[in-house]
């Protein structure tokens, strides 16, 4: 087993048991926390993927930004969830066994096709200066990236609206 | 195989990770828990672009740009759903999914 193949493993495991915490926990903060760890797997599975711009992002966006927004929206409605109720409510059967199910359904679509066998090549050293070239090319994916610029303000306003003390 | 690692393994990861967030979606009791599912499943999504990117395209762009506007939509979800939580935990003084039931008839 190769070094790539064991780190692969102990991402993968950090990732995948940090959520499961994640969808159990009773305190929301022990989730939150949980959720910020799982973040960090996934970032290591972009390194190993060679994605190291995407991995820096991981860190920033999920680590940095949203984690703090999500432990900001548990301490400022703390106390309002009454912490002796169950942390899942009368349908996690159900979900459990839904969920349970898809997974074995896309495993089983996921080993059933035949993958393209050939080796992939190399990441090209300049992977980062392509990415940033095509997000500003009018050939490439300016007009999504403007659409983006136009959500992220809408959300900006929207957000501060909704919450507004009125 | 990329250093060993056959797709596959990436594609049960993601697919693993889409169903635990999809469980929080569906059985947790605070929408704060609910969202954080929600960014799970983002995640997963995000592994499988990735991955496909790394397998299948190595010299293109495309995996990651997607990648990227997956980032962006998910920082628009996280930062409304967290507003319409503070907004509703103001006017009712709960956060639980159950008791939000205003909109029934």
């Amino acid at each position: 087993m190769t070094l790539q193949q064991i780190l692969f493993l102990i991402f993968s495991a950090i990732t995948l048991i940090a959520a499961l915490m994640v969808v159990t926990r009773r305190n929301l903060c022990h989730a939150a926390l949980f959720m910020v760890l799982s973040f960090f797997g996934v970032a290591g599975l972009y390194v190993l993927l060679e994605a190291p711009f995407l991995a820096g992002v991981q860190v920033f966006i999920y680590v940095g930004g949203i984690s703090t927004l999500i432990i900001f929206a548990i301490v400022l409605t703390r106390d309002v969830v009454d912490p002796t109720l169950p942390p899942h409510n009368r349908q996690w059967i159900a979900g459990a066994l839904v969920m349970a199910l898809l997974c074995s359904v896309l495993i089983w679509t996921v080993l059933g096709y035949q993958w393209t066998t050939t080796t992939p090549g190399q990441v090209p050293a300049d992977s980062i200066a392509r990415l940033g070239t095509i997000l500003v090319d009018p050939e490439g994916f300016l007009l999504p990236f403007e659409v983006t610029s136009v959500l992220l303000f809408a959300v900006l306003i929207g957000a501060i609206t909704i919450a507004r003390e009125r | 195989m990329v250093y060993g690692i056959p797709l596959e393994w990436y594609l049960i990861v993601a697919a693993a990770l889409f169903c635990i967030g999809g469980y929080g979606v569906l059985a947790r009791r605070s929408a704060v828990a609910t969202l954080m599912g929600v960014e799970l499943m983002l995640n997963a999504i995000n592994i499988n672009l990735v991955a496909f990117w790394r397998y299948l395209e190595p010299p293109g762009t495309t995996g990651q740009a997607f990648a990227l506007f997956v980032y962006a939509v998910a920082a628009a979800e996280a930062a409304v759903g967290l507003a319409l939580i503070i907004a509703v935990w103001r006017t009712h003084n709960t956060v639980v999914l159950k008791d939000l039931d205003m909109l029934q008839g």
